[in-house]
């Protein structure tokens, strides 16, 4: 790969029923990088997610059915793979994350600092808390993921994050995981030789509380999570190294 | 009597299910409703159950070496067994065609993401 051509950034926004703020974070995202490229993977909506999406001007791939946030995260990472793009800035399509934010994270990768850019919303000191029982879980996966990488990380749950063209290569295969890609990840490419670094963002409150995280999936969350960080290390590819 | 032997009339039922059963999923590996690599587990439990009951040492053996209190209760466990493999087994299928079903269901975004954008040109 040439290291003296500009990058192909690509931003990736994964939508299930995100009809009513897509079009403003697009909006938003063009107004912040003029120029970057949208592509929303709606994941099965049976709103009007891809008939806005389209009408903001983002390019839009639609699974068949529901598959998962990291499924669908997966397949606009397999579409930047196709398609040639150098990196990719993920951003959720409820208006959660601040596309203001997405200069800085890309430049993390664009300078080759990392290869993963992870938006912390603890760094900036943006006044925004999450619910104690969510703040809980988070200090939990926090020092977990910190222990077993040995990397002090801030906001191992942050969904806002920039990756680089060999980190889409490595998460393009069957390893990672369809539901929550979290913490259990972050363990997974620390140790597979990736370099992590956090950039300060602002996030706002999810208004209308994020359907990943409602009932009773919180504590298949904490299972889940819990279960993939500890086996993390016993896996084979935990020891692969980058570009293997 | 011995108390560790079957009855003749327990064998007989522990025989005839156990033939019914292998004979149930050749049937349907036959009829290809049951694909041959779905039943081997399930031949190996009608073929398990019938060695051990026609084979009537071996199954004292067994019961006195695993400490049950009698050569049905013997059966009965092994039965067990044999359904959480099964169970298993089958959770282990189902986790690899969720991963093959989603692997298609993104193939099938990132085509028909593309005919579209061909179509526009």
């Amino acid at each position: 790969m040439s290291t003296v051509r500009a990058m192909r950034p690509l931003a990736l926004i994964p939508a299930f029923n995100e009809a009513s703020s897509l079009a403003d974070v697009i909006k938003r995202i063009q107004a912040a990088h003029p120029g970057l490229p949208v592509a929303v993977i709606d994941d099965g909506s049976t709103d009007e997610t891809t008939a806005v999406a389209r009408q903001a001007g983002a390019c839009v791939l639609r699974l068949p059915f529901n598959t998962g946030y990291g499924a669908a995260l997966q397949t606009g990472y397999k579409f930047a793979l196709r398609e040639g793009y150098d990196c990719v800035v993920q951003i959720d399509g409820d208006g959660q994350h601040e596309p203001a934010d997405i200069p800085a994270l890309l430049d993390v990768i664009e300078r080759r600092e990392a290869d993963l850019a992870l938006g912390s919303r603890f760094l900036g000191g943006t006044g925004y808390r999450p619910p104690l029982l969510r703040r809980l879980g988070m200090s939990l996966f926090r020092s977990l993921a910190s222990n077993l990488t040995g990397v002090k990380l801030s906001d191992v749950t942050s969904g806002f994050q920039a990756l680089s063209r060999d980190l889409l290569t490595f998460f393009a295969a069957d390893r990672y995981p369809a539901d929550y890609p979290d913490a259990d990840v972050i363990v997974m490419l620390q140790r597979a030789g990736f370099r992590i670094k956090e950039v300060p963002v602002t996030m706002y409150p999810n208004a209308r509380m994020s359907s990943m995280h409602s009932g009773l999936r919180p504590i298949y969350y904490v299972f889940k999570m819990l279960l993939s960080i500890v086996l993390t290390p016993l896996r084979h590819e935990a020891v692969e190294r980058k570009g293997d | 009597m011995d108390p560790l032997r079957m009855t003749t009339h327990q064998q007989l039922f522990a025989v005839l299910t156990s033939a019914i059963l292998f004979f149930l999923i050749i049937e349907l590996v036959r009829r290809r409703k049951l694909r041959e690599e779905y039943s081997w587990l399930w031949l190996l439990t009608g073929a398990t159950m019938i060695v051990l009951v026609v084979w009537q040492q071996l199954l004292i053996i067994i019961t006195l070496v695993i400490g049950a209190v009698s050569p049905v209760t013997t059966l009965l466990l092994f039965s067990l067994l044999f359904l959480l493999a099964t169970a298993i087994h089958y959770s282990v299928i189902i986790s690899r065609l969720s991963t093959n079903v989603k692997t298609l269901a993104q193939e099938h975004a990132l085509l028909a993401g593309e005919l579209e954008r061909l179509r526009r040109r």
